[in-house]
């Protein structure tokens, strides 16, 4: 396995042997998947391969089936959970966005981690603030266009995925993950997005990047692992495949099941 | 309104720097507001000798924080997209576990602990079954109601409970009396008013209260306790029930077994007068406060009015079918503005 350029070291986060079964379905079958630090994993895989279903087992929205372990730094954790992994500084940008669209952006932006005040309240003033410079000073899409008090349902689609983004760049996360980012944006928006992928690993943290498009997924990720049907048919780094071998072992999995 | 008028159209591009206007953030409060002044106008209007006189404020200000203190608890659950009819038999049993409490020779703040540990554990039960098992709310808080009322009736045996100033003089100084010449009852409202207005705006759990009857599956992947929020919103209920139910019992001075008939619409008629969606999401306490008293005015002005009474509901269902038409057209107008940016 392709593993040397991270041999010895210790993933930030880590699944062993996870499966997920949602009453008949086998979404994940004894899945074995890890992330280093610094370093892009790009997930590629067919419709229905499993892959939101791996991303919300790493948040722990899933809990895995039995058997299955997932350790965060080296450490086995048995009570994995969303609120348990964002306080470890795991975020996602989820394909659904994961908004609430009545609400306004800076509630959106601080969803489940609202800071307080030393009472114990609400600290409204700088979740406004905050929100106001995050938007100008990260999201990019449109500068200054919005407000913070602003509802989410009136704004445009590239305009959600920026909050979906700031918000998770904000509170530092030491990995980020991307669900289908790109999906329904415009070029620039496209592209926007892209930079911010790079962005992370010039930071120095980690990411796992999710898209249909192998074109957006190759150039910017550290190694590639390939889902088909809940398992992982392939591992690669980018230096050791071009995009055109990539690209014909994805149609021979589709086909086959097998990368071989 | 007149500055959307007024405005040019703005340059591409730089139509939303400005923040939503105050109709658009404040439209359904100020919208009631306006209703329920102008009703009061009109009353003054109708019979101004009854209007003018101080005693029928004094009455009404005794009587309609009785369903006011519950439309306010009410408003958490509605905000989490749920709805609990189950609070009239609440009001019930925990007012009859205080009876049974006081009447074992036991201290009154003992049974007001039974009576509210009492609420907050049939909220519980309703919000464990709606939140854990996904069971819909409108079904599950029949089922309960009828579960709470017969668990009380079986406990009194069917019968009441005297609840004299005699021998209650603390809890009657507490629930029935005047506080520089002001019916307490009524401050009492306007103090859970203020408190439940601290917890839906300036706590955690009040954000999450939004997030939750906003999209719940998004709640979820942020990780917000989904079911921890609808609980404790049932549990609220539950216990200002219980709260309400002591206040009606000491202000009638005696428990009836049936306390607690005749909340039901009254109640939930504030919550969605009030500009509360029924659909999630969206809520304010002031507005259910002023929307409760709105509801009790015209109770206690038709009545003193000398009209005859059976205009009553007729005249409750002109106003809330309106206000709520209103709301909703002038929520509808603001959206467009703001996503057209005019």
């Amino acid at each position: 396995m392709p593993d040397d350029a991270n041999a010895g070291r210790v993933p930030v986060i880590e699944l062993r042997n996870v499966s997920k079964t949602f009453g008949e379905v086998r979404s994940l079958a004894q899945v074995n998947f890890a992330v280093y630090p610094g370093e892009i994993v790009g997930l590629l895989g067919d419709n229905g391969a499993g892959k939101s279903t791996l991303v919300k087992t790493v948040m722990g929205y899933h809990r895995p089936d039995p058997g299955g372990e997932i350790h965060f730094e080296g450490k086995h954790i048995d009570d994995w959970s969303v609120a348990r992994a964002r306080g470890l500084g795991i975020e996602t940008v989820y394909q659904e966005r994961a908004l609430c669209e009545k609400q306004p952006i800076w509630r959106n932006m601080f969803m489940g981690r609202e800071p307080t005040n030393r009472w114990g309240l609400l600290d409204v003033k700088r979740m406004r603030s905050e929100a106001a410079r995050l938007m100008n000073e990260h999201m990019g899409f449109t500068s200054a266009a919005v407000h913070p008090d602003n509802v989410v349902a009136t704004m445009s689609g590239g305009e959600k995925q920026g909050v979906a983004i700031t918000r998770a760049l904000y509170f530092d996360a030491r990995l980020v993950i991307l669900d289908e980012p790109t999906m329904g944006l415009s070029l620039t928006e496209t592209r926007k997005t892209l930079d911010f992928v790079e962005g992370i690993k010039n930071a120095g943290k980690s990411a796992i990047f999710i898209d249909h498009n192998i074109f957006h997924v190759y150039p910017v990720v550290d190694r590639l692992y390939v889902l088909d049907r809940g398992r992982v048919a392939g591992m690669y780094s980018r230096s050791e495949i071009t995009m055109d071998e990539l690209i014909e072992r994805l149609y021979r999995v589709a086909r086959s099941g097998s990368m071989h | 309104m007149t500055d959307v008028a007024i405005q040019k159209p703005a340059k591409p591009g730089n139509n939303r720097i400005r923040p939503p206007s105050v109709m658009r953030r404040y439209g359904s409060q100020l919208g009631i507001i306006g209703v329920g002044l102008a009703m009061w106008a009109a009353f003054i209007a109708a019979a101004p000798t009854v209007f003018l006189d101080p005693d029928i404020y004094s009455a009404f200000a005794e009587t309609t924080p009785l369903f006011a203190v519950i439309a306010l608890a009410l408003t958490f659950v509605v905000i989490t997209g749920e709805i609990d009819l189950s609070f009239p038999s609440i009001m019930a049993l925990g007012t009859a576990v205080f009876c049974l409490v006081a009447q074992a020779g036991l201290p009154h703040w003992l049974g007001l602990v039974a009576g509210f540990a009492t609420g907050a554990a049939c909220g519980w039960l309703n919000g464990t079954l709606i939140a854990r098992l996904n069971i819909p709310s409108l079904v599950i808080t029949i089922g309960t109601s009828f579960l709470y009322r017969g668990i009380e009736l079986i406990l009194m045996n069917g019968t009441g409970v005297p609840l004299t100033q005699e021998h209650y003089p603390a809890m009657q100084a507490i629930f029935n009396s005047h506080v520089f010449g002001i019916p307490v009852q009524s401050l009492w409202a306007l103090l859970l008013a203020a408190i439940l207005w601290v917890l839906l705006n300036r706590t955690r759990f009040g954000a999450h209260v939004f997030l939750v009857g906003d999209n719940p599956t998004s709640s979820r992947l942020m990780g917000i306790n989904v079911v921890g929020v609808k609980t404790g919103a049932f549990m609220l209920v539950g216990v200002v029930a219980v709260f309400a139910g002591l206040m009606t019992s000491f202000v009638g001075y005696y428990f009836w077994p049936t306390t607690g008939d005749g909340f039901l619409l009254n109640t939930i008629a504030s919550v969605f007068l009030g500009g509360t969606s029924v659909f999630g999401g969206t809520g304010s306490i002031i507005g259910s406060l002023v929307a409760a008293y709105i509801i009790g005015a015209i109770n206690a002005g038709i009545v003193s009015a000398g009209i005859n009474a059976f205009y009553t509901q007729l005249c409750f269902g002109l106003v809330i079918v309106l206000s709520v038409v209103l709301q909703t057209i002038i929520e509808r107008r603001v959206r467009r503005q703001s996503i057209t940016g005019r």
